[in-house]
């Protein structure tokens, strides 16, 4: 069992280190424009629509989709380089960043050809904003205790019910959901839950924002109340969503920004401690490349194997389960290396800023897109364990 | 071809279970003969300096292997001296042998009058070893030399895994050969290859691991179920693996590194000081695991859990710490500078 977990030390090629410098010389552009600020990690309640547009025209959205729709044809370790170098420069992402790492994708798989004609050019230009509507407010990890109904009408389904802690659902202009339209059976609890294509910013949906800890409000409560939708918005199979939820899975939870989330503060630790380093510093900083190099490796090995037309799923898992875990030890390890750094450094007062905003984020990052007990559970499956 | 030959021989030869109840140490001759006899020991040293002329990629397969059988005779010391000596185009004599020094903290000294001084510790199989393949400073620079082990001092001694570990002390010894290194070879480049063939033992040691500890726990029973069946211990060899797939992802992409590399660059010193310092926190994390799945049966010299759990523990110390590496990594990117880091973790 052991031999089927294999990380090949995949190395990109070199279409995407021309492809790097294209996306580093038009972050500059952007930071020198004013756009947004680089030490300052607040993408979360940022929504940045030129940006999105920006980044579109450059053809970076659906890169991987095929033409027809508005995509570029290019690779998953393409497409890799543009998600790490916009989650390093602490770029707005958050208009674009669900529709074209998740949403794009499910529909390509499962919506009714009008309809990716009518969308998927349009994530492509960067003019919408996608939502995922899973949690509800007495089913988080357990996806498949959702409650929330859709029940049959003329012409499609009425939806009534709540989804919760859905990020950008106040912004959103679209959402792909998860209703009840069955009851589960005895032999599959799994049973009776599809997936559907939600328009948002309509009657019927009130969207609820519910403020974090970090002070931002980038989660929502959605409530639906007979909210109609069409027959041609049910995306794969009724009942079965349980088959299509998995193989999203591995998009989801493999990428960069499952280790990048509070990077900025390894960089800024770095300029305050300065060209020469004291021994404990220099072990510290050492380590925790060392550490963030692993990941890296494993997360692009994980792109290759995507690339590769496989479903690396369990891989994937480890690499969110391990990556999240990281990044949400690295501000507190970096304060631990920081208690010593001169206190005339110039750039003290960055690093305590965002050393203030990446502890108060680290908490949600063993939780969101599948906290870190659902990702253990799936790789005990994977060892033959379950 | 290579990693192929060198899993049926330790099949055959090295089967952990029966290399534990062998209290004679009688496994130890034939394993060795039938690796020489395939050519293993020599892979890294080409046709016309005696060796078998493998590619650097399957050298580093073969160590992976060897890891997985926690091999206990000097194979990667031996590969590592012939890829020493034929930097210098030396030839590879019979036999085994091992690397001077085997840390970076000693150095040996090429004297005017040609012979070599100095004292290295924790030099792995010295105690074995027929000959040793020297790194030695002299006042023209780096020289490599092969040197008879009879001519040396050898104060004998043991690492956590019950390997020889020896301290060897060289007084004005005449090599066998010596030659200068080829330009821009120094100690630090035989460290990170060192380090990057102790990264890839453990990963293997720890894939190893991770089997053993997921079969057992497939059939201990406690409190009426198999003790897979409990979440506390599935979730602990999840990240057992977690911890196994990233020793493994770190070596085999710093092997891949060294095998593709020009030269001993900042990307290629990230890469071997990386997985030297990740493959030890795994090691240690990892091994922690597959102890407490095992509990007290895997504390006992009976059970073969230690001959992978105590030299993965071991092989840190080899060619460098962990804590070294750590240092010299974290000085290598302060120097950079903090917007060449990303840079840098880009680039590979």
């Amino acid at each position: 069992m052991t031999a089927a977990l294999r990380f090949d030390p995949i190395r990109l090629p070199p279409e995407c280190e021309q492809l790097r410098k294209e996306v580093r010389a038009f972050l500059a552009e952007e930071i020198a424009a004013g756009t947004f600020d680089p030490h300052k990690p607040n993408r979360e309640d940022t929504d940045a629509p030129e940006f999105s547009r920006r980044v579109g025209a450059k053809g970076w959205l659906g890169m991987t989709w095929p033409k027809k729709y508005g995509g570029q044809e290019r690779s998953f370790l393409e497409r890799y380089v543009v998600t790490e170098e916009m989650r390093v420069a602490n770029a707005p992402t958050r208009r674009f960043f669900v529709a074209d790492r998740q949403s794009g994708p499910v529909l390509l798989k499962y919506a009714p050809e009008h309809i990716k004609m009518e969308i998927l050019p349009r994530i492509c230009r960067g003019e919408i904003c996608f939502a995922i509507g899973m949690s509800e407010p007495n089913s988080g990890s357990d996806l498949f205790a959702a409650k929330t109904r859709a029940t049959r009408t003329d012409g499609g389904y009425l939806i009534n019910g709540t989804k919760i802690w859905t990020s950008s659902a106040h912004i959103a202009d679209y959402m792909i959901a998860i209703f009840r339209t069955s009851q589960p059976t005895k032999e599959n609890r799994r049973h009776g839950l599809t997936q559907f294509l939600v328009k948002m910013k309509q009657p019927g949906i009130k969207v609820n924002p519910i403020g974090q800890i970090t002070g931002q409000y980038e989660f929502n409560e959605v409530v639906f109340t007979d909210f109609f939708v069409p027959d041609d918005h049910v995306l794969g199979e009724v009942d079965g969503a349980w088959k299509q939820a998995t193989s999203e899975l591995a998009y989801e939870r493999s990428g960069p920004e499952r280790f990048l989330e509070t990077y900025y503060v390894l960089t800024e630790l770095v300029r305050a401690v300065g060209p020469n380093p004291d021994t404990r510093s220099a072990e510290g900083i050492g380590r925790l490349v060392a550490q963030l190099h692993t990941m890296r490796r494993m997360s692009v090995s994980v792109a290759g194997m995507l690339q590769a037309g496989k479903e690396p799923v369990v891989e994937a898992s480890i690499v969110k389960d391990i990556g999240t875990v990281w990044e949400q030890q690295l501000p507190h390890r970096v304060r631990d290396l920081a208690a010593f750094v001169e206190e005339t450094a110039t750039n003290r007062e960055t690093l305590e800023r965002q050393l203030d905003f990446a502890i108060k984020t680290a908490p949600k990052l063993t939780i969101q897109g599948g906290t870190t007990e659902v990702l253990r559970g799936i790789i005990a499956r994977g060892l033959g364990l379950r | 071809m290579v990693v192929e030959t060198a899993e049926k021989i330790f099949a055959d030869l090295a089967d952990p279970q029966t290399i534990n109840n062998d209290k004679k140490d009688a496994w130890r001759a034939p394993l060795w003969q039938a690796l020489s006899e395939a050519g293993l020991p020599l892979s890294w040293v080409p046709d016309d300096l005696g060796g078998s002329g493998a590619s650097l990629a399957d050298g580093f397969a073969l160590l992976n292997a060897a890891g997985r059988f926690a091999v206990a005779v000097p194979l990667a010391e031996t590969m590592l001296a012939g890829w020493l000596l034929a930097q210098a185009k030396i030839a590879s004599p019979d036999g085994e042998m091992t690397v001077v020094p085997a840390s970076p903290k000693d150095r040996i000294t090429l004297n005017p009058d040609g012979s070599l001084s100095g004292r290295a510790r924790g030099v792995p199989f010295a105690k074995a070893a027929k000959h040793f393949a020297v790194l030695a400073h002299g006042k023209d620079g780096i020289s490599i030399a092969q040197v008879d082990a009879a001519k040396a001092r050898i104060e004998s001694g043991l690492n956590v895994g019950y390997d020889h570990s020896d301290t060897i002390t060289l007084d004005k010894v005449q090599p066998v050969t010596i030659k200068p290194a080829p330009k821009g070879f120094d100690q630090t480049n035989l460290m990170l290859m060192g380090g990057v063939a102790r990264s890839l033992q453990i990963a293997g040691a720890l894939e190893a691991m991770l089997d053993i500890s997921v079969r057992y726990s497939n059939e201990r029973v406690a409190f009426e179920k198999k003790i897979s069946k409990f979440q506390a211990v599935q979730h602990n060899l999840a990240r057992l693996a977690g911890e196994s797939a990233a020793a493994l992802a770190a070596a085999t992409s710093a092997a891949d590194a060294i095998a593709n590399a020009k030269a001993f660059d900042d990307e290629v010193y990230l890469e071997a000081a990386s997985a030297k310092i990740r493959c030890a926190e795994a090691a240690e994390k990892g091994g922690a695991i597959a102890h407490q799945v095992h509990g007290a049966i895997g504390f006992t010299m009976e059970h073969i859990l230690h001959r992978y759990s105590l030299r993965a523990l071991a092989w840190r110390d080899d060619f460098g710490s962990e804590s070294h590496w750590a240092v010299e990594l974290g000085k290598l990117v302060a120097g950079r500078g903090a917007d060449e880091l990303w840079p840098l973790v880009a680039s590979r």
